[in-house]
């Protein structure tokens, strides 16, 4: 158990964005508010999955809808609150920890500020280890916890509660057409889960994992050495390419980015090719027809110089990046999480997954 | 018609005259610090050496940096009081949260937030609340401060409440000026609204200083239009320039890059812009600066106007050159524009890149004795080095593996070899004044970025309107109607509002009616 200072808040959303891997919507709002909350004499307390007890309630609390809404239309600030009071009320129970459904991106921050208002400890852990585009690419979801009842809140003190959906897809169509309807951006929590699901399912210390990858980055930065070999070290990961964007397509499809990247190796990789397809998040890395790293590992593609992540709205033709390939947590490799977030699930067919070695423990 | 372009700079003002595609005269002043007496003295000389009558002068275009170096010194800001029309929303960040402490100083905490913005289909979040917006303009009054940013959520969708709002503090602070997001600014809330601060801080030190470039302009006999360049290499009238100053902050490198183009003819090339202590690199598209994607920093606060995407490198004219260890360091420090004093082969004691450049033979300028000390491996040292970062910056701004051409402008371009990263460097006349031709160049533009709901109307029917939308503001900045074009058109899909909602940004441009 420990307290986040600020340090670790600037952290966190650099190490977020690394495991956003080019997805998950940008967390500078989210840590803007973080900030704010701790200068203000807030805190946050995080709690590893060991100090969770059994019989816990844990909530999973997140931004749902348009990117574009979500910086434009700010939120009041107490909605994930006003979503967790209900389902307190309906379930009849007081909720004891807040977790992140997804620690890549920008929701790696939402439980943090429910957690300042109401005093609860955030739990060091989250439901994929990195982003996925959609709400049941989730380890409680693909271990069998339904997301409802569910309660989705707006700004404006409006809070819809889902009693009852009859499957995972029924509920992400119902929850947008809510979120529509409330302007664009609202704030979810799902189902409260028992902690001991919760030690089962979440993928472990990632909160803590993303602090680390951001200090690793600003320490890198601040003593002019690159964060590239040191982001490996830690995420036992593989640097697989220095490179320069030669090619970029991208088009929207069913409301996702989707496209591909050509990419020529630059300095000690001269002379080598290889493309990285995405679908808000990038899902395969492949040189010379073999595909090297696909989902559910992490493929991030980070600035050559300084180490932060470059999202996939920012990609564009002659920037200088290098490319990492980052296990996985085992959780998103057995047979049922592969066919949730596996290569299949996003349409690259013919693709078998072949794990890129351990993850860290 | 003949056209004078004028660039007011930190150190120098520079002056141009344009008849059609040539150039008649170029002179380059050193800046005054009442802007007046410098401007007056470039316009003065330029028309004396073009040997030409102010009556056959048909326009003044200004490009001036002034307004970006208050906000990065801090200086001529006034207090301002930031109204935001948001609730219940966007309670939970306050205005100038992310802003430095020094410059929030500036602007004081005079901090309001009223209902009346709306949702991203144009309906209101909560009623608007007149009442509650004259009440809030008492408090203002109160405290004395005249300088006023009012910011609504979506208002760049529908801006009707930002208007009200403007009117009716106008009627309760007499006098106060005010700035309303949606004429500046594009969606990002804290963005908009932090430009919308820095311009309502600025009113003052536009009215006075365009009031000196009027001065200058006319004391020397020219009573034609004037204007100021902006952001995007367009024009903005001398009166828009009074109450939009923010919109003039990134024109520096974009007339330099426009200026380029124009002494080339190129309307697609890679622009190397080396000054003293700096070199910008950006890139030319269809004669126009690609703009940059992501927020611009200004004086530490980030703003998301539409600015050329320059890639800055420590490297100049006047970098200093060290000796010792393995390899020689040149850069980023710099001898500045005390090139002319310090360095070696003018007198001085510090070795710069442009004593490399004269050592190399390919600047004739100074006294080449000064630097012969240097052995040839050391020169070819140091010449490699500064080929690699000006490689490096180039390659960085390709946008396709076509060839391209790149353009070498500014004081310091004596550095550029004729080949760089295996392309093709043009070195153009008059590559000195680039920044003063892209001012006398540029025409008239109009902008549209919206989302637009598409439960009753088409795609098309919405690219539509933004473009008639368009035309009619290029046409209100002065284009002949025939001659525009449009330069952008882009509709983006909301994600998760699938089909329901688009965003539809179109940009037209058109030449000046002179």
């Amino acid at each position: 158990m420990r307290q986040l200072s600020e340090h670790d808040i600037e952290a966190l959303a650099i190490g977020a964005a690394i495991l956003g891997t080019g997805g998950g919507g940008n967390p500078y709002i989210g840590k803007l508010r973080a900030l704010q909350d701790l200068r203000n004499g807030r805190s946050v307390t995080l709690i590893g999955l060991d100090e969770l007890d059994d019989e816990a309630l844990v909530l999973s609390v997140g931004g749902i809808g348009a990117p574009i809404v979500s910086i434009e239309k700010l939120d009041e600030g107490r909605e994930g609150e006003r979503a967790l009071r209900a389902l307190e009320q309906f379930g009849g129970r007081k909720i004891d920890a807040l977790i992140s459904a997804e620690i890549g991106g920008g929701n790696a921050i939402e439980p943090l500020l429910t957690a300042a208002l109401t005093g609860l400890p955030v739990v060091d852990g989250d439901g994929m280890g990195r982003a996925f585009p959609e709400m049941q690419m989730t380890t409680f979801s693909i271990y069998g916890h339904r997301s409802t009842p569910a309660a989705v809140a707006d700004e404006r003190g409006n809070v819809v509660l889902f009693q009852h959906s009859i499957s995972e897809v029924w509920f992400e169509r119902l929850a947008r057409a809510t979120v529509v309807a409330m302007g664009g951006s609202a704030i979810g929590a799902e189902a409260p889960m028992r902690g001991s699901y919760v030690k089962r399912a979440a993928v472990p210390a990632t909160v803590t994992r993303a602090i680390a990858l951001g200090e690793i980055v600003l320490g890198a930065n601040r003593d002019h050495v690159s964060a590239i070999p040191l982001i490996c070290a830690q995420e036992r990961g593989r640097h697989l390419m220095d490179a320069k964007i030669v090619d970029l397509k991208r088009h929207l499809r069913g409301g996702f980015s989707v496209g591909d990247i050509q990419l020529e190796g630059i300095d000690e990789y001269a002379g080598s090719r290889a493309h990285v397809a995405f679908q808000n998040e990038f899902l395969s890395f492949e040189r010379d027809g073999r595909v090297e790293v696909c989902v559910p590992d992490l493929v991030a593609i980070l600035d050559v110089d300084s180490g932060h992540a470059i999202t996939t709205e920012v990609l564009r033709y002659g920037q200088r990046v290098s490319v990492l390939g980052l296990p996985c947590h085992p959780l998103l490799r057995t047979a049922e999480a592969l066919a949730v977030v596996g290569p299949q699930a996003f349409g690259l067919d013919g693709i078998t997954f072949h794990p890129l070695g351990d993850h860290p423990r | 018609m003949l056209r004078i372009g004028v660039d007011v700079g930190g150190t120098n003002t520079d002056a141009v005259v344009l008849s059609g595609r040539e150039i008649l005269a170029a002179v380059k002043v050193p800046t005054t610090a009442d802007v007046t007496s410098g401007l007056l003295e470039a316009l003065g000389r330029v028309q004396e050496l073009a040997a030409i009558e102010p009556h056959a002068v048909g326009l003044v275009v200004i490009g001036t940096t002034h307004f970006t170096n208050a906000v990065i010194e801090r200086r001529h800001l006034s207090p301002t009081a930031v109204v935001r029309l948001c609730l219940p929303a966007a309670q939970c960040l306050m205005p100038m949260v992310d802003w430095p402490a020094d410059l929030r100083a500036k602007i004081g905490d005079h901090v309001f937030l009223a209902s009346g913005g709306v949702e991203f289909d144009g309906s209101p979040i909560a009623s608007f609340d007149a009442a509650d917006i004259t009440r809030i303009g008492g408090a203002i009054r109160a405290r004395g401060i005249d300088a006023i940013a009012v910011c609504g959520i979506f208002s760049p969708v529908r801006d009707q409440f930002e208007r009200e709002a403007g009117e009716l503090l106008a009627a309760a602070c007499p006098g106060a000026s005010i700035t309303l997001s949606s004429s500046i600014g594009q969606l990002g809330l804290l963005e908009r609204e932090s430009a919308t601060i820095l311009n309502s801080a600025l009113l003052e030190l536009a009215r006075r200083t365009v009031a000196a470039l009027r001065q200058g302009v006319s004391a020397c006999g020219l009573d034609c239009p004037m204007y100021l360049s902006q952001n995007d290499g367009t024009l903005l009238s001398a009166a828009l320039a009074e109450r939009f100053p923010v919109l003039t902050f990134a024109s520096g490198p974009t007339n330099s890059m426009r200026g380029a183009a124009f002494l080339t003819g190129q309307s697609s090339a890679i622009v190397v812009d080396i000054g003293g202590t700096t070199t910008d690199v950006g890139l030319l598209h269809q004669g126009f600066p690609r703009q940059a994607g992501t927020t611009v920093d200004i004086g530490g606060v980030r703003t998301n106007f539409r600015m050329p995407d320059v890639f800055s490198i420590g490297l100049g004219g006047g970098s200093i050159v060290e000796e010792g260890g393995s390899a020689p360091r040149i850069g980023p420090q710099s001898v500045g524009f005390r090139l002319t004093e310090q360095a070696r082969v003018f007198g001085g004691q510090v070795l710069t890149a442009t004593d490399i450049a004269v050592a190399a033979g390919r600047a004739g300028i100074g006294d080449r004795a000064r630097v012969a000390d240097l052995t040839a491996g050391f020169v070819g040292q140091c010449e490699e080095i500064i080929e690699r970062k000006l490689a490096l910056a180039v390659d960085r701004s390709r946008v396709s593996a076509e060839p391209i051409p790149v353009i070498a402008v500014g004081g310091g371009s004596v550095l550029m070899r004729d080949r760089v990263a295996g392309l093709n460097v043009i070195r153009p006349a008059h590559y000195a004044v680039a920044n003063a031709v892209g001012a006398a160049i540029a025409q008239a533009s109009g902008e549209v970025d919206r989302i637009y709901s598409l439960d009753t109307l088409t795609r098309e029917a919405a690219l539509v309107d933004a473009e008639r939308e368009a035309r009619q503001k290029a046409v209100a900045s002065g284009a002949a109607p025939e001659s525009i074009v449009v330069t952008e058109r882009e509709d983006v899909p909301l994600a998760y509002l699938r089909g329901n909602a688009t965003r539809v940004r179109v940009k037209v441009i058109g030449d000046m009616r002179l």
